[in-house]
């Protein structure tokens, strides 16, 4: 498609103390589209929006607004206006001087600023409420407000940050239909921020979909949903099941022991791969007719389906049928191979592998120190000679959320944390490197926690001194 | 609003006006007239160390009595209304905004020699001189602080809500077991504030004592006579006290926050 | 207060508080020297007025008053934005160096800073007198202004100033357009404690005023110091009359705010 770009991030980098907020983000806006940044809490899409409206600056990278580099100008001398989370209405002026103030400060006659304010009263659906206090309004109410003040200004880009988080959820729908008539009524090129899925598919041109201070993927609504990029925007995106699988060649995959088709090519051999299948894209046939059998555990009606949990080779899925199966009955289930979406792992490796020095040893106790990022971990049951280089391969298992204090690393980031079907796959990020989890627990994604490690579940290989190893 | 600079001015007028006058009460403390390092204010100080701690056994006793009387009326005025909060509230203020020096003065007026309560005692035969002593300047203390204790003790007990004393009553409690394990501990912040703010000013407070407690200086009453001609014994005395005081309301900080995180 | 026994023992508290007052007042009307009642006269309130010293020291307690007050609360509401942005450590050091003129005994500021004009004195040549109490007023007067802006500027939604900057604020206009208007409350209250507290302040005054100036707070102390004055009785008795004032409109303007918050 041939659009203007209007806004574009390059390279962009910020951080605060010694968190990475975002990661080297590059995106383009387009003229009067709109366009949704989604993702869980502390994933760096409010930091991003901020960055366009100015009120940070980003560490490195540079911020182009039709083609021109807007780094250093102040918000006030950017034609940008934001529709805050809280609303930010000044509490000290009425309806209509808060619509009012943005064009008051550029000098327009009175005639000129009652008509704009009166055609946007109209357009947010407030006449008559001029007068009134902002405390005396609804929420709803303050919601319009803050937008109506936001486009009276008559920006070329309007920066909405979760604008609905605080309404309740009937209100919310409502609110989604008009935002994106008023959208389409104005011609204005929306950014908007959720955490709401549902809001993001219902309202955008295009969704980017972000996570730990990165873009996971762009694309529309319907790309994001159908082909998701990767297992973490399937999980965040609508309900999946998202299985390990391993691709035999083009168009062949391997899941709990099966082999099914499917249409992806481009993988090598036999390399392990995320498999995402929708629930709703799971037929339920007769258990003769089909390789993947299970046993149907619970139903619940949803209103226009029933959501169905089949365990299957140790497996949970989720199935979203219009028909209701028995609890209890065993049914056989098939996916079309289009419905079968192939994705490269997150977490490119199977296991941890370590790379570390032995510090200290103890052959009476039988331990061994290392450290890994500084920290100094002492692993008992090994002995090594001091000096030795150890290359340590830490199958998933073999990491644990710690209580607090007692940690090998104190601060780990939980980047993703997605169900397989028997146990959560957690993808954490330390100081230095990645770790691939396998936990019974569920977790919360953004947050900071300490891990330790078990190494009675490692192997350890010794990597011979000086050049032998090298050459081969 | 982002801008650290709007609090430069400030930040140069601290320097200026609070930490160089203590740096110099320090270096005065410490120094003597010609300018040499010595510990001797501090001998001379000692001269002072009596009347120190009947400084403090003074302020003690005026703060124990304080307690003893607000603590119950705070809780009564904690009870009513809110209006009907704010207006005895704003009653007890009146007497605390009146210039201090009148407020004492006037208790020399009831108090002194041939005055309305000696005469009135002398009446019914009782002979005793009810100004120029101790318990004359600890009532005129009580009086001067009684306020400083009222506010804190009810501002804490007004936010202890009223269902949480039905909760505990509807699970089985006497009036004493609420008192002892709801309102109580609940009250302590307001408690360990209305001791600071009586205790510090009471201990360092001068002419009180000059009005009231006839010969019994108090401390401050020392630090202003001596200053008129040593400023470096004077300093030292100073220094100390400011010390203890210091001392003090970090103690009653530590206490404060010990007592909080258990309730 | 329901019970008869909290009534008493609020009306034996409000007696405590008030009938030194109402006897110091009563005697403002005494044609006579003492204690004994000679009959209704209003000679001390014309003597009061006909004093030129009370009078002097009544403009210049005023004019020190409004000076220090309205320069404080410039310099400490552009302090605690200021401070408002620093971070963590920095910020817990200078509030706690700002909060030293409040919990340090006032006696020991009044002397340092006498230390500290003194040797400025004789430096560059001046003497203590209007300027050094109106700078050592504005030093106590600031910390309170801080404490009272900085709960507001903690409590305002800080994207509002942003919405303005947004909507084509320059720093400067949107402060004075938006965050102002939210902070007065906490301005306008720090304003009225430290014009009401350097109107009553004593002890720093007397420390910093040198021989000569005079403010009504001294001249009181000079009045009662251990001797029986009716003027002070009467002036006592115009001050409460003006405080009660006060006091009332300022609950009657608060009553009808939270009114409005509520409606």
């Amino acid at each position: 498609m041939d659009k203007k770009v209007i806004v574009s991030l390059r390279d962009i980098f910020f951080d605060y103390g010694n968190e990475v907020i975002l990661n080297g983000i590059n995106l383009d806006i387009y003229d009067k589209e709109f366009i949704t940044l989604l993702g869980p809490s502390g994933c760096g899409k409010t930091t991003t929006l901020r960055i366009i409206g100015g009120f940070i600056d980003p560490k490195s990278g540079d911020v182009f607004f039709e083609e021109e580099r807007i780094n250093d100008l102040p918000p006030y001398k950017r034609n940008v206006n934001t529709v805050f989370q809280k609303y930010a209405l000044f509490p000290h002026l009425n309806v209509y001087d808060n619509i009012a103030f943005g064009l008051r400060l550029k000098k327009m006659t009175k005639a000129e600023i009652e008509n704009k304010v009166k055609h946007m009263l109209a357009i947010v659906d407030l006449k008559g409420y001029e007068k009134r206090k902002i405390n005396n309004l609804s929420g709803g109410q303050q919601q319009r407000v803050a937008i109506a003040r936001a486009l009276v200004c008559d920006p070329d880009v309007v920066l909405l940050d979760e604008p609905l988080g605080a309404l309740d959820l009937k209100l919310r729908k409502d609110m989604q239909i008009e935002l994106k008539k008023i959208q389409q009524k104005t011609k204005k090129t929306f950014v908007y921020v959720t955490h709401d899925q549902e809001e993001a598919l219902t309202m955008s041109d295009r969704v980017v979909v972000m996570n730990n201070g990165a873009i996971a993927q762009i694309g529309t609504p319907a790309d994001i949903y159908n082909e998701p990029a990767n297992a973490f925007v399937a999980d965040f995106i609508g309900e999946a099941n998202i299985l390990n699988g391993i691709m035999l060649e083009d168009c062949r995959v391997n899941i709990l022991g099966h082999e099914l088709k499917c249409v992806d090519k481009g993988f090598p051999k036999n390399s392990p791969v995320d498999v995402v299948i929708r629930p709703e894209d799971i037929e339920v046939v007769s258990p003769d007719d089909s390789v993947l059998v299970g046993t149907v555990e619970d139903t619940i009606f949803k209103g226009v389906h029933y959501e169905m949990s089949v365990k299957c080779n140790k497996c949970q899925w989720i199935i979203h049928s219009t028909v209701a199966q028995k609890v209890g009955s065993t049914i056989g289930m098939t996916v079309d191979p289009y419905n079968i979406h192939i994705m490269p792992k997150m977490f490119l490796l199977p296991n941890n592998e370590i790379f570390t020095t032995v510090l200290y040893s103890d052959e009476e106790a039988n331990t061994i120190t290392v450290t890994i990022e500084d920290n100094e971990i002492e692993i008992p049951e090994r002995y090594f000679e001091e000096g030795t280089k150890l290359h340590i391969i830490l199958p998933p298992t073999g990491l644990h959320i710690a209580g607090d204090g007692v940690g090998d690393l104190d601060e780990v980031y939980i980047e993703s944390v997605i169900w397989k079907g028997e146990h959560n796959e957690i993808i954490l990020e330390s100081d230095e490197r990645k770790w691939l989890m396998q936990s019974d627990q569920d977790e919360q994604v953004a947050t900071y926690v300490p891990i330790s490690f078990d190494f009675s579940k490692a192997t350890f290989n010794v990597i011979e001194e000086e050049g032998e190893a090298d050459e081969d | 609003m982002k801008t650290k600079k709007t609090a430069y001015p400030y930040l140069l007028w601290m320097l200026l006006f609070t930490i160089v006058p203590i740096g110099m009460v320090i270096y005065y403390a410490f120094t003597d007239e010609s300018g040499n390092f010595t510990f001797e204010m501090f001998v001379n100080a000692s001269d002072y160390s009596q009347v120190f701690l009947y400084s403090l056994w003074i302020a003690l006793i005026s703060t124990f009595i304080c307690l003893v009387l607000a603590y119950p009326l705070s809780f009564m005025i904690s009870r009513c209304e809110e209006h009907k909060q704010s207006m005895i509230i704003m009653f007890i203020m009146v007497p605390m905004w009146m210039n201090f020096l009148l407020r004492i003065y006037a208790w020399v007026l009831i108090l002194q020699n041939y005055g309305p309560l000696d005469t009135m005692l002398n009446f019914f035969g009782i002979d005793i001189t009810l100004i120029g002593n101790s318990g004359a300047t600890i009532l005129g203390m009580v009086y001067e602080f009684l306020p400083f204790m009222i506010l804190p003790l009810h501002t804490v007990m007004s936010k202890i809500d009223n269902s949480l004393i039905e909760a505990a009553q509807d699970l089985g409690a006497s009036r004493f077991y609420v008192f002892k394990n709801v309102i109580f501990p609940l009250s302590v912040p307001g408690i360990i504030s209305g001791i600071t703010m009586v205790f510090v000013p009471t201990a360092s407070t001068f002419l009180v004592a000059q009005y009231l407690g006839g010969t019994q200086f108090m401390i401050g009453d020392v630090i202003e006579r001596v200053f008129q001609s040593d400023h470096h014994t004077g300093s030292a005395i100073a220094l100390v006290l400011m010390v203890v005081i210091l001392g003090f309301l970090v103690f009653m900080n530590r206490f404060g926050d010990e007592e909080a995180t258990i309730v | 207060m329901k019970k008869f026994s909290h009534k008493l023992y609020f009306g034996f508290i409000m007696a405590f508080l008030y009938l030194p007052l109402i006897y110091l007042i009563a005697y403002s009307f005494n044609d006579g020297k003492t204690s004994v009642w000679k009959g209704f006269t209003l000679k001390w309130y014309v003597a009061l007025f006909q004093d030129s010293q009370i009078m002097q020291s009544l403009y210049n307690t005023l004019l020190v008053a409004v000076l220090a007050s309205l320069i404080a609360t410039v310099l400490g509401t552009l302090a605690a934005i200021g401070i408002y942005n620093f971070k963590g450590g920095y910020r817990t050091i200078i509030q706690n160096v700002s909060n030293i003129p409040i919990i340090n005994p006032e006696i020991v500021t009044g002397v340092s800073l006498m230390l500290l004009f003194t040797m400025a004195g004789t430096m560059l040549g001046f003497e203590m007198g209007f300027v050094t109490v109106l700078l050592a007023h504005i030093g106590f007067c600031t910390p309170y202004v801080i404490l009272n802006v900085t709960p507001r500027l903690k409590r305002m939604d800080s994207s509002i100033y942003e919405a303005a900057l947004d909507l084509g604020c320059s720093p400067v206009k949107a402060f004075f357009k938006v965050v102002l208007p939210e902070i007065m409350p906490g301005i306008f209250s720090g304003l009225l404690i430290s014009f009401t507290y350097s109107l009553d302040d004593f002890v720093i005054t007397y420390f910093t005023r040198g021989s000569k100036f005079q403010t009504l707070p001294i001249q009181i102390y000079t009045m009662t110091h251990q001797r029986i004055n009716p003027k002070a009785n009467a002036l006592s008795a115009i001050l409460f009359v003006v405080i009660l004032l006060i006091l009332v409109l300022i609950n009657v303007r608060s009553d009808k705010e939270a009114k409005k918050t509520h409606a």
